[in-house]
C-alpha cells in the first residue's frame, strides 16, 4: 500500500468498493486456499491498525490474543453442539474445534495499548504503532 | 489448523429468481447446522454482524427464509490494508419437510449465531409409526 493511496482513500472510504479492490489485489498473489482460518481484515490509518475477524458463537473470554513485535496471534475454539440420544444432524456445516492464526502488521505494536472488542460475533482489535517504531523527524539546521 | 477442516470462505447466496436486490452488496449463505430432536428441529446459523433487530425470519407455507442485514462497520478513517473476507448480508432458504407448529417457533441471536427452534406439529408426532423387527 502506498501512502498516496492512504491519502486518496483516507477521507471517504466506500467499504464495499474497498473490499472488492483489496480482495482483487490480494488474489493476484495468493490462492484463496492459502488463507488460514479465521479470515481477517486489516485496516490501517496512520499509526494504528485495526484487525477484524468473524468468530460467531465463540465465547469472548476464551479468545487468546497475543502480540509480539509486529505479529498478532489469535487462539480460540468453538465446541460443537452436544447431541443427546435420539438427536441427529440433518446438516453440519459450521466450523468447530480449535484455531490459531498469526497476522503480520506493517509496523511494530505498542503491546500495552492493544484493545479488543467482541460484538455480534466479530472481534475488533485495535493495535497502535510502537513509539520506538515511529519515524523520527530530523530537523535540518542551516548556518 | 484444527480438525475438522473449516470452510474458510463465505459462500455467496444464489440470486433469487424474482430479480436483483436494490441494495448493492454481497449476500452470503450462512453455514448452518440443522439438528432434529424428538419434538423439534433446531436450525443454527453463523451470521456474524447480525443481532436480534437485523434478522428476519419468515415461514410461508413450508418455505423458511432467513435474512440477516449487516451494516458495514469499517473503522473510521481507516483504509483496508488487506482483506481475507468480505462483508455482506446473509440469506438462506429452506423447504421444511415436516409439519411445523407455526405459533411456537422461537428464534434467538447470540454472538452472531442465530438459533431457530421449530417445534413439530402434534399431528406429525402422532403419525410416527413404530416398526418392529420380526422375531
Amino acid at each position: 500500500m502506498l501512502w498516496q493511496d492512504l491519502e486518496r482513500f483516507g477521507r471517504f472510504v466506500d467499504p464495499w468498493r474497498e473490499f472488492d479492490r483489496v480482495q482483487r489485489a490480494l488474489s493476484r498473489w495468493t490462492s484463496p486456499s492459502a488463507i488460514e482460518f479465521p479470515a481477517v481484515n486489516v485496516w490501517v490509518a496512520g499509526d494504528t491498525a485495526v484487525v477484524t475477524t468473524e468468530l460467531p458463537g465463540v465465547d469472548a473470554k476464551s479468545i487468546d490474543i497475543s502480540v509480539v513485535g509486529r505479529s498478532l496471534t489469535l487462539r480460540g475454539s468453538r465446541e460443537p453442539e452436544a447431541l443427546k440420544e435420539n438427536e441427529s444432524y440433518h446438516r453440519r456445516e459450521r466450523w468447530r474445534g480449535e484455531f490459531t492464526k498469526t497476522v503480520e502488521l506493517p509496523f511494530d505494536i505498542e503491546t500495552s495499548k492493544v484493545e479488543a472488542k467482541f460484538s455480534r460475533g466479530t472481534l475488533y482489535i485495535n493495535l497502535p504503532r510502537a513509539e520506538t517504531d515511529k519515524p523520527r523527524k530530523i530537523n535540518v539546521t542551516s548556518d | 489448523m484444527a480438525e475438522p477442516a473449516k470452510d474458510l470462505h463465505k459462500k455467496e447466496a444464489e440470486t433469487p429468481e424474482t430479480g436483483e436486490r436494490t441494495r448493492e452488496r454481497k449476500v452470503y449463505a450462512p453455514a448452518v447446522d440443522i439438528i432434529e430432536r424428538k419434538d423439534d428441529i433446531v436450525v443454527i446459523a453463523d451470521m456474524p454482524g447480525v443481532d436480534e433487530r437485523s434478522v428476519d425470519i419468515t415461514l410461508e407455507k413450508d418455505v423458511l427464509t432467513i435474512y440477516g442485514k449487516v451494516e458495514a462497520d469499517a473503522p473510521e478513517k481507516h483504509v483496508l490494508y488487506f482483506s481475507e473476507y468480505g462483508i455482506g448480508d446473509y440469506q438462506r432458504v429452506f423447504t421444511l419437510t415436516d409439519e411445523v407448529d407455526r405459533d411456537k417457533i422461537q428464534a434467538s441471536v447470540k454472538n452472531g449465531v442465530l438459533k431457530i427452534v421449530l417445534p413439530k406439529a402434534a399431528a406429525v408426532k402422532m403419525r410416527k409409526i413404530a416398526v418392529k423387527g420380526e422375531a
